[in-house]
């Protein structure tokens, strides 16, 4: 059974489609989290603390908080697995290229999955390093516990805000074809194209493009501080 | 040799069972010590193939396409004829029957129409039950429409692409025997002789159209299904690749070719557009249902159709056939067409072509119904010809489309060569003179899931464990270096014409005196140019490459070299044809209103043709037909 | 109109391959692209050059057998267009045509533009067809099929097999041609008691020689047929429900 999945591209299209959409929902609840920078900083801050509250008493402090990043981690590397193992069964298919090939119709964000998912794995990186963990050599200024100060003193150097922006486009790019074709990849008929799964795809990708965005460009424009 | 038609005795509607339980049966353990060639994967072939497997035989394959899905018959739009009588509009098979042999102007054998017959309603059940996506009603039954005239609904379609999906039906079957190994598939292989051998088919020798190896294939029988020939005409709405090299070779080595003049010429084709012309294109019979058939009355009148006031159009098969009109059978209104250009008042290039205006029904039935019902057939009309179907009329014009002719075969349809079966268009069976719409599908089908299947056991259950006759045998050595050096004659010829130079020029020597309408003078100066090009093909033809590669252009040439034979035989045959008869029309044979005239008393039969050798006259055999259950009268369509 | 084509060449499967360059100064709008090659191959042979070789057989767009790729597109620019019904007034005077074949590892080429499709034959070999021997079928009436149905079966039986999804695919992916045979027997009811068998054993022909689909939708753009990708979406569901109903043993 699952093996027959595991042997398969199919089927590992399909586990990305499902891995893809749990980190479309962790993206979204961050996100929301994340809006609490609107309220002031000991909304926040509070909101900070509480992420580690959660799950007690029956998980000891913190500790549900880390059973998440661990279902995180493994999600995020199943995605990062299968997306490799498919990319490579893709490459071998094609061994002599064509001296000219067009891209017919195909939107740009669906060539872009690869290097996009490089991008924002990279990126996730340093926002893990920047944020969460706040090295020296990513962010200078960081106090633990104050995640408010953390966010606007970050967002005040505005090369960091613009990697930021840049790295949410390709967010915005990756979700827009994985939502789309998620529902391809889970058997989704009645299709054809142009459907409101497109709609759909291109909604939730612009308002997580809007949403992350807001953050470095309010922090910029000093509407945060 | 007498031609023995081994038709059964007994009534008509019997024949076919009794001769069933008559024939000798291999038991089912005995059947994969048998080895069966198969050429062609077609309807015929393909199916053929895949129920020889299923029953147990070990099936070898061939096809010149890259895949047996290719065939030609994937080409075939309207329909499959067959007497269900779902429309309750009084079909029967003895309907079937009797439209078949009269549409075939009373030129065919009656035992064998009535056997297709009988078994076309077999052929939609085993069709239905392979998946095949028919059209359908809302209540879910199946669809049926007329087709070609007739006048009952009779004939199931699947839109414009019967033949494909009947053809992926027997494909599908067959790539299941291949999994399963009792199929060997040879594609891109094409067959260039056949093996005899103590006056029986042992083989065939091949040529491996990627590496160019000739090979023999040995075997305990051998089925041609290798489809029609009727791109002699270079021009045709047949493949590119559709050739008679199976049939001819089989019949230089003693099968008899039966009514070789019987080529059907379709008259619903885009016209020809230019000298680079490749082939004709067929637009579907069906849009004679609604299309008006018109040329204007005036001879040179270049304006474009819809300037034409009603008042000087001629719509000439409604004022000629008003019974029938524009749904006169394909040799008539094929005729028609042929006339008023020879009169000159035929439009597009070169004065070759008729419109066929929608005009009316669109305004008759508005554009949607239209579109509904021929969408896609203006939409390749459009693509082909650049004009729009639904603003101003379509030009058509009739184009060599079918062989009735092909080898002899008798009831069982094995060829006067012992163990050498022929099924599908190669053969000659059951259209006499003329095919109607939609039976050819049929007869493909007939021959090879339901008829072929049942008597090839009775020959091969005489030859139980003789087994094939080795590859390495004389028989083979000679008939291979025999091929090779055909071979390198073609490619040694270093001469300065292309093939297809060549190819058309027969093609046009064929049209114009063996095409729709023929007299002796035509045909006897025919007799005299065509083996003075074929002289001139062996002296000055140009095929580049190599033999043991690849190579299109030899393939070509080995075509054209057996089309340049069997040109003259059709046309020697629709010499000493001295009558006209369905697709057959002979000038000097006509009724005072132009209409084709038989003469049954001394034609009453099928002519099959013995090879006697190169450069020796061919030997004419007549096996008389009886008409037991119809009456032939003449064909009126007025 | 005058063109000017830059044509692959390549003797034989083994050989190096290499663009060879053709000027023709005498096309004419309405001939076909096949017509413009027969053209150009009488002058070649003419000439004492080879003909290029390159795959036809019907001409009008049916049998699957053309199969170039005409300036980095499958079967040239013209929608839901095979390239034997691809017409020269597509182009305009003085274009340059890049011709090319297929390219896919499952699809060596043979010669010049043609390449060999025999892949295809296998994923119908592992089980694209309804296990019925000939005259074991019940009366074609008795099994009754809705008119949608009937037509969205047809919709995917229309493909030919040409290979031009695999052709333009980014990955060399062979869904659409899968997915086509897989979804008209799942739609009918003839196919059903195979729909497991028959999508598992399909989808592992596919993925042996065949890259894996990530949605691009090139293929349907380029598919002479213009067949969906939604009966890919229909195949990815049936693959699903089999895999996950299959006895964990498997
Ligand atoms: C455009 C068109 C539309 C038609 N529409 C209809 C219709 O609506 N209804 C109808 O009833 N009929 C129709 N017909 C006629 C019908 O399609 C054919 O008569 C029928 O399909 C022939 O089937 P077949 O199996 O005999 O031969 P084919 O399908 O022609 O198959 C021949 C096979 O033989 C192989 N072959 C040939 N020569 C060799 C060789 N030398 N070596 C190896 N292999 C060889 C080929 O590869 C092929 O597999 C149409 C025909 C055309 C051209
Ligand atoms: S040649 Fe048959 S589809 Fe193009």
């Amino acid at each position: 059974m699952l093996v027959t999945l595991y042997r398969s591209a199919v089927g590992k299209k399909a586990v990305m489609a499902i891995t893809g959409l749990a980190l479309f929902g962790f993206v979204l609840g961050h996100m929301a989290g994340n809006f609490k920078l609107y309220l002031g900083a000991a909304e926040l801050n509070h909101y900070a603390e509480w992420l580690r509250e959660v799950g007690s008493p029956i998980f000891p402090h913190g500790s549900f908080l880390w059973i998440v990043r661990a279902g995180l981690l493994a999600i995020v590397g199943i995605h990062m697995l299968f997306a490799w193992q498919v990319t490579r069964l893709n490459w071998a298919a094609r061994p002599v290229a064509y001296g000219e090939r067009r891209n017919v119709d195909s939107p740009y964000a669906s060539r872009t999955m690869r290097w996009g998912g490089v991008i924002i794995l990279l990126f996730v990186l340093y926002h893990l390093a920047h944020f969460t963990w706040g090295l020296p050599w990513a962010h200078p200024d960081f106090v633990p516990g104050d995640v408010y100060h953390n966010v606007v003193a970050g967002f005040r150097v505005w090369p960091v805000s613009l990697f930021y922006i840049v790295a949410q486009g390709a967010l915005a790019l990756h979700l827009y074809h994985g939502l789309w074709s998620l529902f391809q990849s889970l058997g989704w008929t009645g299709s054809g194209r142009e459907t409101w799964r497109r709609t759909f795809a291109k909604a939730f990708a612009a308002i997580v493009f809007a949403g992350n965005v807001s953050f470095p460009l309010s922090v910029l424009t000093g509407l945060v501080s | 040799m007498t031609l023995e038609s081994k038709v059964p005795a007994g009534p008509l509607t019997e024949k076919w069972s009794r001769h069933k339980f008559e024939l000798k049966l291999v038991n089912p353990a005995n059947k994969r010590r048998f080895e069966v060639i198969i050429v062609g994967s077609g309807l015929a072939g393909g199916a053929a193939a895949a129920t020889l497997a299923e029953a147990g035989y070990n099936v070898k394959c061939f096809c010149y396409q890259d895949s047996p899905r290719r065939a030609h018959s994937i080409a075939a739009q309207g329909g499959i004829n067959a007497s269900k009588n779902y429309q309750n509009d009084g079909d029967s098979v003895f309907r079937l029957f009797y439209d078949t042999v009269k549409g075939g102007d009373f030129r065919s054998r009656e035992a064998n129409v009535y056997r297709l017959a009988e078994v076309s309603e077999a052929i939609i059940d085993q069709c239905v039950a392979q998946g095949v996506p028919f059209a359908r009603e809302y209540g879910g039954q199946l669809d049926n429409r007329s087709f070609g005239g007739a006048q009952v609904s009779r004939t199931f379609y699947a839109r414009g692409q019967t033949g494909q999906q009947l053809l992926l039906g027997a494909y599908q079957a067959l790539e299941r025997q291949i999994a399963k190994g009792k199929v060997r598939m040879y594609p891109r292989t094409e067959m260039l002789d056949l093996v005899v051998h103590d006056e029986r088919a042992r083989g065939i020798v091949t040529r491996d159209m990627v590496s160019g190896k000739i090979e023999s294939h040995t075997a305990d029988a051998v089925v041609l299904a290798t489809g029609g020939y009727v791109n002699v005409f270079f021009l045709s709405t047949n493949a590119k690749g559709c050739n008679g090299t199976a049939i001819w070779r089989a019949y230089r080595r003693g099968a008899y070719f039966a009514n070789p003049c019987y080529t059907q010429i379709h008259p619903t084709c885009i016209p020809v557009h230019g000298d680079y012309q490749s082939k004709l294109t067929l637009m579907s019979e069906s849009l004679r249902n609604d299309g008006r058939i018109w040329v204007p009355t005036a001879a040179g009148d270049a304006r474009r159709p819809e300037e034409v006031p009603e008042s000087e159009r001629d719509y000439f098969l409604e004022r000629k056939y008003p019974a029938f009109g524009n749904l006169v059978p394909r040799d008539i209104a094929s005729r028609a067409a042929k006339e008023v250009c020879d009169e000159g008042r035929g439009v597009a290039h070169g004065g070759l072509g008729v419109y066929l205006d929608f005009e009316d029904a669109i305004r008759r039935l508005g554009v949607e119904t239209i579109r509904d019902r021929y969408g896609n057939l203006f939409e390749m009309y459009e693509r082909i010809t650049g004009d729009d179907p639904y603003r101003t009329a379509m030009k058509i014009y009739p184009a060599p489309h079918y062989s009735m002719g092909g080898l002899w075969v008798d009831y069982d349809l094995m060829s006067t060569i012992p163990g050498l079966y022929v099924i599908g268009e190669a053969n000659f069976s059951d259209h006499g003179a003329n095919r109607l719409g939609a039976s050819a599908l049929m007869q493909g089908l007939a021959d090879g899931y339901f008829v072929l299947p049942y008597t090839i056991g009775d020959y091969l259950s005489r030859h139980m464990g003789e087994g094939p006759l080795p590859t390495d045998h004389a028989a083979f050595g000679h008939v291979e270096s025999e091929v090779r050096g055909r071979i390198e004659k073609l490619l040694s010829v270093g001469g300065a014409r292309t093939v297809d130079d060549f190819h058309r020029e027969l093609g046009r020597l064929c049209w114009d005196y063996c095409g729709m309408s023929r007299e002796r003078g035509g045909l006897a100066k025919a007799l005299e140019e065509i083996p003075r090009l074929r002289e001139s093909f062996w002296r000055d033809v140009k095929v580049t490459g190599a033999g043991e590669e690849l190579n299109q252009a030899l393939e070509k040439a080995g075509r054209v070299a057996d089309f340049m034979e069997l040109a003259e035989l059709m046309c020697r045959d629709a010499l000493e044809r001295e009558e006209s008869c369905g697709t057959h029309f002979r000038k000097e044979f006509q009724t005072a209103e132009g209409e084709a005239r038989r003469n049954d008393e001394d034609f009453t039969h099928v002519a099959a043709w013995e090879f006697t050798g190169d450069g020796n006259a061919p030997r004419r055999h007549v096996e008389e037909l009886e008409f037991e259950n119809v009456v032939p009268s003449q064909r009126s369509y007025k | 109109m005058k063109l000017h084509l830059r044509v692959w060449r390549q003797r034989r499967p083994d050989a190096a391959g290499a663009f060879a360059d053709y000027d023709l100064d005498d096309v004419s709008p309405e001939m076909s692209f096949l017509e413009m090659l027969d053209v150009l191959n009488e002058r070649l042979t003419l000439g004492g050059e080879e003909p290029i070789a390159f795959d036809h057989d019907c001409r009008e767009g049916i049998c699957g057998s053309c199969s170039l790729m005409i300036n980095g597109t499958a079967h040239g620019p013209n929608r839901g267009t095979a390239t034997c019904q691809l017409h020269m007034r597509t182009f305009a005077d003085g274009d340059t045509l890049r011709i090319e074949p297929w390219r896919s590892a499952a699809f060596p080429v043979l010669r010049d533009l043609i390449v060999d499709r025999g892949a295809f034959d296998g994923i119908i070999q592992a089980g694209g067809f309804v296990s019925v021997n000939t005259g074991s079928a019940v009366e074609a009436n008795l099994i009754p099929i809705g008119k949608p149905e009937a037509d969205l079966a047809m919709d995917a039986a229309a493909c030919i097999g040409c290979g031009a999804c695999v052709a333009q695919c980014p990955n060399g992916a062979a869904q659409l041609f899968t997915a086509a045979k897989v979804s008209q027997l799942a739609i009918l009811p003839q196919g059903r008691p195979e729909r497991a068998r028959r999508v598992l054993g399909m989808v592992r022909a596919m993925e042996e020689s065949f890259g894996a689909c990530s949605n691009f939708a090139q293929c349907e753009a380029v598919c002479p047929k213009s067949i969906s990708i939604g009966f890919i979406a229909r195949m990815n569901g049936e693959f699903l429900r089999a895999a996950l109903a299959q006895p964990a043993a498997d």
